[in-house]
């Protein structure tokens, strides 16, 4: 790959701001994700991680504006783009009434390039055995699964229309250590594996030095830090550096 | 002192009521929109057949045993205190036509679009607004479908078209019931209460019925959709939508049955 190719932007904001009333969430942000790379954003809660992430979906009104591929996005070209996303939801967000082969193969059935369903039964299969499944769960319904096999199938429908953008706002949130350590590690593979860029809000720092090549970390509405997962590690940001190793209250 | 304080609380007053009406008239405003939205997206493709079909076995199938019970044991009263008014003037003759035609052109429509109301509207309401608290929602607009389209278009054209289904369903039983305990309990002859009954019924009281049924369909439907879709976060969120779709949809049934019949009043 060139350095040209590698630099290109995917996702860009320029002079992000949302405000809720007269309490502003985050003002004038201006992000850069690069084609191929997975940005995780940190920070305290309330510092309106998930609210930027809905802002980029569409899911809330904002100033300013976002850009994908140099394109700005609006109402009219957002269901194009929706094609080309894939987004990871803090709580699964699998729809109850459908069962486990529903949920992962909804796109492939329901969007313009509809599929077969015998052909969608067969990429759910593949998709389900990417994540770690088997296809004994395929005919279930989403509360017989448990905390961590949902987010895995939640996963399997956020790529199985091969997303070149994904997001995860939260991964790992109410998962016990170990599936979170195997959620990461799946996510990592899935995004490495695929090349795909990615949008990571985690509070989880294990979840960021996991899947991530750039950590922003937003403080009081702005960014207050950005750089590498590395550069993360040896960085003399105060609030940064009692983020990652808070001090224990006696 | 005094003066002033009374003054103070008459424009607190004053200011609450018109806050309240300013409120009441956004809201308004903001279901009509909501409705004609998924009226007009309705109209568009895709159109999500499966959906459609899944509603009308959760709206129209799972309704009939509620409103088929109530329709009976309605008609049964209707027929017994219609028997009991009319034979304080010698017009106990009246029950058949009485009981046929009040449940037709009133108490079909109406007791079905109550009953309907508390269980659909509200199953409607809950399922939407713990779709918006879980993200479910999001999550549909993130896969490049349409919530408008998907959940509430098969809702509202679903409930509007079978309502009117259900009430003739409805009734039927109902003047059934009348029959059963007329010819059972007050001993007037089958074959003549049979006769009377269908002799003063009109086209225009089916119709009446029917029109009735399918804007209470719609009401019922819109309200679910509109508070489930509107639902704050949480669980107290999911408690209120429910009850404030389910009491806006008896309100409105109600007030639109008043102004429907005002509106179909022959004398």
């Amino acid at each position: 790959m060139t350095d040209a190719f590698e630099e290109r932007i995917t996702l860009e904001t320029k002079d992000l701001s949302k405000r809720f009333d007269q309490k502003t969430i985050f003002n004038k942000l201006n992000l850069k994700i690069r084609y191929g790379k997975s940005i995780g954003i940190m920070g305290p809660s309330g510092t309106g991680k998930s609210v930027l992430l809905k802002c980029i979906l569409g899911l809330m009104d904002y100033d300013g504006e976002i850009l994908y591929k140099g394109k700005v996005l609006v109402k009219r070209n957002r269901k194009k783009v929706f094609d080309s996303f894939g987004m990871l939801f803090q709580g699964g967000a699998l729809f109850d009434s459908l069962t486990i082969w529903q949920n992962i193969a909804f796109k492939l059935l329901n969007n313009e390039k509809k599929i077969s369903k015998k052909d969608a039964l067969k990429t759910v299969i593949g998709l389900l055995h990417s994540v770690g499944l088997n296809e004994n769960v395929c005919n279930l319904m989403p509360e017989e699964l448990s905390g961590g096999m949902q987010k895995r199938v939640a996963l399997a429908r956020a790529i199985a229309d091969k997303p070149s953008l994904l997001f995860f706002d939260e991964p790992t949130t109410g998962l016990d250590p170990s599936t979170s350590f195997s959620i990461n590690q799946l996510i990592s593979s899935i995004v490495k594996k695929e090349g795909i860029t990615s949008l990571v809000i985690s509070h989880d720092p294990e979840s960021i030095r996991k899947i991530c090549d750039e950590v922003i970390f937003i403080e009081n509405g702005s960014i207050g830090w950005q750089g590498s997962v590395s550069e993360m590690e040896k960085s003399n940001h105060k609030l940064l550096e009692d983020y990652l190793s808070p001090k224990k209250i006696t | 002192m005094n003066w002033n304080k009374k003054e103070n609380l008459f424009f607190t007053l004053l200011s609450s009521i018109g806050t309240n009406v300013l409120l009441l008239a956004a809201q308004a405003g903001d279901l009509i929109l909501f409705i004609l939205r998924a009226l007009v997206r309705s109209t568009l493709s895709p159109f999500f057949i499966k959906e459609h079909l899944r509603q009308i076995v959760v709206i129209g199938w799972a309704s009939l045993p509620v409103v088929g019970l109530t329709a009976f044991f309605t008609g049964g009263a209707l027929a017994l205190q219609i028997y009991s008014g009319g034979s304080r003037l010698n017009a106990e003759s009246a029950v058949p036509s009485i009981v046929a035609i009040g449940f037709l052109r009133e108490l079909g429509p109406v007791l079905c679009g109550l009953m309907v109301a508390g269980r659909v509207s509200a199953a409607i309401a809950a399922e939407l607004a713990t779709m918006k608290v879980t993200e479910q929602l999001d999550a549909l607009i993130t896969l490049g479908t349409d919530p408008m389209k998907y959940l509430v278009a098969p809702r509202i054209i679903i409930t509007t078209l079978f309502l009117p289904l259900l009430t003739a369903i409805g009734n039927v039983i109902g003047i059934y019931g009348g029959y059963l305990i007329s010819t059972e309990r007050l001993g007037f002859n089958p074959h003549l209460y049979l006769e009377s009954t269908f002799k003063y019924i009109e086209t225009g009281d089916i119709i009446s019925s029917l029109t009735k049924a399918a804007v209470f369909g719609l009401i019922i439907s819109s309200m679910g959709c509109f508070f489930g879709f509107k639902a704050s976060k949480g669980a107290l969120g999911v408690g209120k939508a429910t009850t404030n779709a389910v009491v806006s949809a008896s309100i409105l049934i109600l007030a639109s049955n008043y102004m429907l019949t005002e509106v179909m009043f022959k004398q």
